[in-house]
């Protein structure tokens, strides 16, 4: 068996491997730009935060419909959008700081979604719900992945400019465009869609995985941000592969397999990366 | 002469904090005026009030309305990312954003203005450069850069000569009275009172509220703006009612 067929044998034989590699690519696709976008506003934390925020949502309509797609769907939005309107309120009427109301709801909705499965789940739904089970995707998820995908790259190719710039300098946005602010309703709706999108696939402990951890591991490879969005995809692209055929071959859950692999990805470019890295920091002072 | 800008008892508020007061004031075209005031004072949110960036809790801003779209705005350079991945050129870019919008494209005439403008400000070759290599000289010049492609009518400056040396200083305050002579309206909040008898006709002094505004050398004979002045004496404690002054910010400067 040549090293060729060792690597495409499993998505060629499986069904269900064809299944998976096809949502984590789609998935990466949307995805990791979104998360060059989240990294460079600073709001890695609040985006963990955030997928699990979904957490009682999906809970409560898992309790209702059971492990259906668009339920399930549909109330992780819900659950997604009122908690960042919670933290949004928090943050204005009381004295804390963002980063510390997004804890408290990060906390509280995990503590609170996971209370929720356990009234009717048993501990395999419970770790369906928290880890996904990217192997299991079926049309309807993959259908639903798709259209995540597409949503966020039409809404990126359209506001990319916007997005640069107000990531850039958010004040100079502000007075040029008399309506800047939706730009970040729009942005963070788009981040909703993806961690719905990809709690499917890896559940809400790992969802933010394919889309942060690439993008943190290309910003050590590239200094301008128009290499950064398709290097990202490309990291995000190869985790997937990778964490699937180590899922595989060597029988790790495929979902942290493929988070793990992106993970790894970030601390070899910190390590050796062309800026920024370790190795870098250290040919600069020889 | 009517007034570009003019302020009407604004109130700016952050959560429970009071940014600023009652603030009514106008700035006439071509006028260069310095926003002076303790830290705190609101100086900066008086500047993002004018852009449009931070909307009032009370009173009402108006801006001439040809004046609108054509406002530049230079902000604090801590305000922005300073490693963002991008060069120089695409940073000096973002100016024409009022022109290009989200599809529009940056013609060869557009790059020709921007290098252009970088020569101007003594960045002649630094286009393909990180902003993330740049020093905070040369940042803070290539922001002067974003602001002469605007070719705005208003320029509105946040303390533009923090944390540059000397010599800079000296290009960029040529760089700003050559905007005056081109009768532009030049509103900069400053700390150097030195540098604001010297080039500023015109101040406006905030602490929360307006302590006053007008000639320069007359608010210096009021006392209002001195070297003796402890600057941080000025600003009262939170929810102290405002010091009630003679001076009327409200006035007519024509």
């Amino acid at each position: 068996m040549t090293m060729l067929d060792t690597l495409a044998d499993p998505f060629i034989q499986y069904a269900f491997m064809k299944r998976a590699l096809a949502a984590c690519v789609v998935l990466s696709l949307g995805g990791a730009p979104l998360g060059v976008f989240m990294m460079l506003r600073r709001m890695t934390l609040v985006g963990d935060a955030m997928s699990h925020a979904i957490l009682p949502g999906v809970a409560a309509a898992f309790l209702v419909a059971g492990l259906s797609v668009w339920p399930m769907t549909l109330g992780g939005l819900a659950a997604g959008l009122g908690a960042a309107l919670i933290a949004v309120a928090l943050t204005r009427y009381t004295h804390i700081k963002e980063d510390a109301a997004f804890t408290l709801l990060f906390l509280l909705s995990l503590a609170g979604g996971v209370t929720l499965v356990s009234l009717k789940a048993s501990s395999v739904d419970l770790l369906h719900l928290l880890f996904g089970n990217i192997l299991a995707i079926d049309r309807d998820s993959l259908i639903l992945i798709t259209g995540a995908s597409c949503l966020s790259l039409f809404a990126l190719a359209v506001l990319y400019r916007r997005l640069v710039i107000e990531c850039f300098d958010p004040v100079f946005m502000e007075s040029t465009s008399r309506k800047a602010g939706w730009t970040r309703f729009v942005f963070f709706g788009l981040l909703m869609v993806n961690l719905v999108a990809a709690f499917q696939a890896l559940g809400t402990l790992l969802a933010l995985g394919l889309m942060i951890l690439p993008a943190i591991a290309a910003r050590f490879w590239t200094r301008n941000i128009d290499t950064l969005m398709p290097l990202s995809v490309l990291v995000a692209a190869a985790s997937s592969v990778t964490g699937l055929l180590l899922s595989y071959y060597v029988k790790m859950p495929s979902g942290p397999a493929i988070v793990m692999t992106a993970g790894i990805f970030g601390v070899i470019s910190a390590l050796t990366g062309r800026y920024g890295s370790v190795a870098a920091y250290r040919l600069r002072r020889c | 002469m009517s007034a570009l800008v003019t302020l009407d008892n604004v109130s700016v508020t952050y959560g429970r904090h009071v940014a600023l007061q009652d603030v009514s004031g106008s700035f006439e075209p071509g006028s260069l005026t310095a926003v002076a005031g303790p830290n705190g004072a609101g100086k900066s949110t008086l500047l993002k009030v004018i852009a449009g960036a931070i909307k009032p809790s009370q009173g009402r801003v108006s801006v001439c309305k040809t004046c609108m779209r054509r406002t530049a705005y230079l902000p604090q350079i801590n305000a922005i990312q300073r490693d963002f991945p991008i060069t120089v050129m695409q940073a000096v870019c973002t100016g024409f954003w009022p022109d290009t919008r989200s599809f529009g494209a940056i013609t060869s005439a557009m790059r020709d203005r921007a290098r252009a403008a970088l020569a101007a400000v003594g960045l002649a070759g630094f286009e393909k450069r990180q902003i993330g290599g740049l020093s905070g000289g040369q940042f803070q010049r290539m922001l002067f850069a974003r602001v002469i492609v605007q070719d705005a009518r208003v320029i509105l400056l946040d303390e533009p000569f923090t944390a540059v040396d000397a010599a800079t200083t000296a290009k960029l305050i040529q760089i700003v009275l050559d905007w005056h002579r081109e009768g532009r309206t030049i509103v900069c909040v400053l700390h150097d009172l030195l540098l604001i008898r010297k080039y500023f006709p015109e101040s406006f002094v905030l602490s929360g509220n307006c302590l006053g505004s007008g000639h320069t050398h007359e608010l210096f004979e009021q006392k209002l703006l001195s070297f003796d002045l402890d600057m941080a004496e000025l600003l009262e404690p939170e929810g102290t009612p405002p010091p009630v002054h003679e001076h009327d910010c409200g006035h007519d400067h024509a």
